[in-house]
C-alpha cells in the first residue's frame, strides 16, 4: 500500500496526480470467509480492520448493499465525546477516545480528529446538579469534566443569548474538553484503506438476501452476488437490524427511526466546540468549513425513509433559536436524515447471538460515530474469541429481560415520553 | 408533513398527533402466571418492520383519542386509520 505523506504527495504532483493507487480494491467475492462482516459503515470496517490488524483474521469480507460510508457514518453529526454516567458506558466510551486520538496516525489518513470539548448547558439549579453528579462520575472513570458556572459559560460562547428575557436562562454547563469532533466519512476511507491493505474483501453494492442457518449454526450469507459461505457472520447494519434480523426469525429490543441534521451556510468562526442545549434537544457544532451543524430530535415514529419531515426540522431549530438567535439570519444550506437503530434502554448490543458464529452490533441509537473505533475494537474481539471483551461484557442483548439496563438518559426509543 | 385522518375528527396535520408506537404489541393478561418471555416480549421486543405498520396515535391537540393508523415506513404513506376497538387487517 502506498504510504500517504507530503513526499508522496510532491512525487505524485509531478505527475498530475494520475499516478495514484486505488485506496481499496473492488474484488468479486470469494466462496467463502473466515468472517463476513454485514454493513461496510464505520462500524463494519473498524471490525474488519481490527480482525486484521490485532487478531491476524484476514480471510474476511465486508460486504455493504450500497457503498461504503454511504449510511449513518457519513449522515451524522460527527461528534465524538465520553461523557457518559454508567461505567459500562463510560469505560467503553473513554477507551475509545484514547484510540481516537492515534487514529489519524494508525490510519495514515487524517480523519481530523479535533478535541475542541463539549460543552451541556444547565438551564435549571436541578439540571446543575444532575450535571455535577454526572461531572463526578466521569470524574471517578477518568474521564475529563468541569462544571462550569454561567459566567464561564459566557466566556466560552459568548454569541449565545444571555438576555434576562429568554424562557430558559443558562445556569451553567457540564464540559468534557476533550471531546470534539472529526472528519466521518474519513473515518470510513481510512478503516476500508487499512483493512484492504491487509487482505480484506470490501464487497460494495452487494444485499443480503438471506441466512444459511443449519442446526443452530451459521454457514453462509445469500447476497445479490451469490452465496458467501461464513464460518463467522458480524451483523453492523445499524438502521437496517431489524430487517436482517426478521430474516433470522429474531425479535430484538429495536425500534428503528429517522434522525435529521442540517447545516447552514459558511460563516467565519464563531463557535469553537460542540454546544447541546439543556431545555430541548438540539446540538451544534461549527465544521472546519464554517457551516453550522445542527441535529436534534428524532422524527418520532417509526421510519425507514432516510429522509426527514419538516416539522421535526421546524421544532429542533426553535430550539436553536432560543439559545443562538443569531442563527435566524442563516440560510439553511441542506438537511438530511438516517436511520436509527433504537434500543430500549438508549446503549449499545454488541453481543453474541443464540445462532452459533452469529454476532451482532446493533442498537447505536443517535450515538454511533463516536464509538466507531471501540465498537469496532470489542467486536472484533468477541468475532475472534467468541466470547465478550471485558469492554462490552454489559452491552448483552440479555440484560432487557435480566432487567440489568443501561438507561443512561433513561429514554431509549420512546422519545415521544421525553 | 404527514396527514392523518383521525376517525372522530378527519383529517388533520401531523403537528396535532403524538405517536405511541407499535400497536400489535399485546399486554400479557392481568390474571395469569406471566413468563419472563412474555413481559420480555411485550415491554421490549419489536418487530419494527419496513412496509407496512400498524400504530398508535393520539389525536393529542385535538377531541385527544387514542386511534391506530395502517402506515408505510418507508415510504409514509398511510392506508387506514381506525377506533381502538376496531381491527386493521
Amino acid at each position: 500500500m502506498q504510504k500517504y505523506s507530503v513526499f508522496s504527495l510532491i512525487k505524485n504532483a509531478f505527475s498530475d496526480h494520475q499516478n495514484w493507487e486505488v485506496a481499496w480494491k473492488d474484488p468479486t467475492p470469494k466462496n467463502e470467509y473466515d468472517v463476513v462482516i454485514i454493513g461496510g459503515g464505520g462500524h463494519g470496517l473498524a471490525t474488519a480492520y481490527y480482525l486484521a490488524k490485532v487478531h491476524k483474521i484476514t480471510n474476511v469480507a465486508v460486504i455493504e448493499k450500497g457503498w461504503i460510508g454511504g449510511g449513518n457514518v457519513g449522515r451524522n453529526t460527527t461528534i465524538i465525546r465520553s461523557n457518559f454516567m454508567y461505567d459500562a458506558n463510560a469505560r467503553f466510551n473513554e477507551f475509545g477516545m484514547d484510540l481516537w486520538r492515534n487514529l489519524s496516525q494508525e490510519l495514515n489518513f487524517n480523519v481530523m480528529f479535533s478535541p475542541r470539548g463539549i460543552i451541556n448547558l444547565a438551564h435549571s439549579d436541578a439540571q446543575m446538579n444532575a450535571y455535577a453528579r454526572r461531572g463526578n462520575s466521569m470524574r471517578l472513570n477518568g474521564i475529563d469534566a468541569k462544571l462550569l458556572n454561567r459566567d464561564e459559560v459566557k466566556k466560552l460562547i459568548p454569541m449565545a443569548d444571555f438576555s434576562d428575557e429568554v424562557r430558559f436562562p443558562i445556569f451553567g454547563g457540564l464540559m468534557q474538553p476533550s471531546a470534539g469532533t472529526a472528519r466521518h466519512d474519513g473515518v470510513a476511507w481510512g478503516y476500508a484503506r487499512q483493512a484492504d491493505s491487509m487482505g480484506v474483501d470490501i464487497i460494495q453494492h452487494c444485499e443480503v438476501e438471506g441466512f444459511d442457518v443449519e442446526s443452530g449454526k451459521i454457514k453462509g450469507v445469500r447476497t445479490s452476488k451469490g452465496v458467501i459461505k461464513a464460518k463467522k457472520v458480524g451483523l453492523c447494519v445499524a438502521g437496517s437490524t431489524n430487517i436482517l434480523a426478521e430474516k433470522l426469525n429474531m425479535t430484538l429490543p429495536i425500534e428503528t427511526h429517522l434522525l435529521q441534521a442540517c447545516v447552514s451556510e459558511p460563516v467565519k468562526p464563531v463557535l469553537d466546540g460542540v454546544v447541546t442545549f439543556g431545555a430541548g434537544h438540539f446540538y451544534i457544532s461549527q465544521s472546519d468549513k464554517g457551516e453550522m451543524v445542527m441535529g436534534g430530535d428524532l422524527d418520532g415514529y417509526n421510519s425507514y425513509a432516510q429522509r426527514g419531515n419538516l416539522p421535526t426540522i421546524q421544532h429542533v431549530l426553535t430550539g436553536g433559536l432560543a439559545l443562538f438567535p443569531f442563527l435566524s439570519r442563516l440560510k439553511m444550506l441542506r438537511t438530511w436524515g438516517g436511520i436509527m437503530d433504537m434500543s430500549m434502554d438508549g446503549s449499545p448490543i454488541i453481543d453474541k447471538t443464540h445462532i452459533e458464529g452469529l454476532y451482532l452490533n446493533c442498537g447505536w441509537c443517535y450515538g454511533g460515530f463516536k464509538s466507531t473505533p471501540v465498537s469496532g475494537w470489542t467486536f472484533a474481539h468477541t468475532i475472534a474469541q467468541d466470547r465478550l471483551h471485558e469492554l462490552n461484557a454489559d452491552l448483552t442483548l440479555n440484560r432487557f429481560s435480566n432487567g440489568y439496563l443501561l438507561d443512561e438518559k433513561g429514554l431509549g426509543t420512546k422519545t415521544w415520553i421525553s | 408533513m404527514l396527514h392523518i385522518n383521525c376517525p372522530f375528527c378527519g383529517l388533520r396535520a401531523q403537528k396535532e398527533f403524538a405517536y405511541g408506537g407499535d400497536a400489535t404489541v399485546k399486554r400479557p393478561e392481568i390474571n395469569k402466571e406471566v413468563s419472563k418471555e412474555e413481559w420480555d416480549n411485550f415491554v421490549y421486543m419489536r418487530k419494527s418492520p419496513r412496509g407496512k405498520h400498524i400504530e398508535l396515535w393520539h389525536h393529542i391537540s385535538g377531541c385527544r383519542q387514542w386511534f391506530k393508523v395502517q402506515r408505510d415506513t418507508a415510504t409514509h404513506e398511510i392506508f387506514k386509520t381506525a377506533k381502538m376497538s376496531e381491527e386493521i387487517v
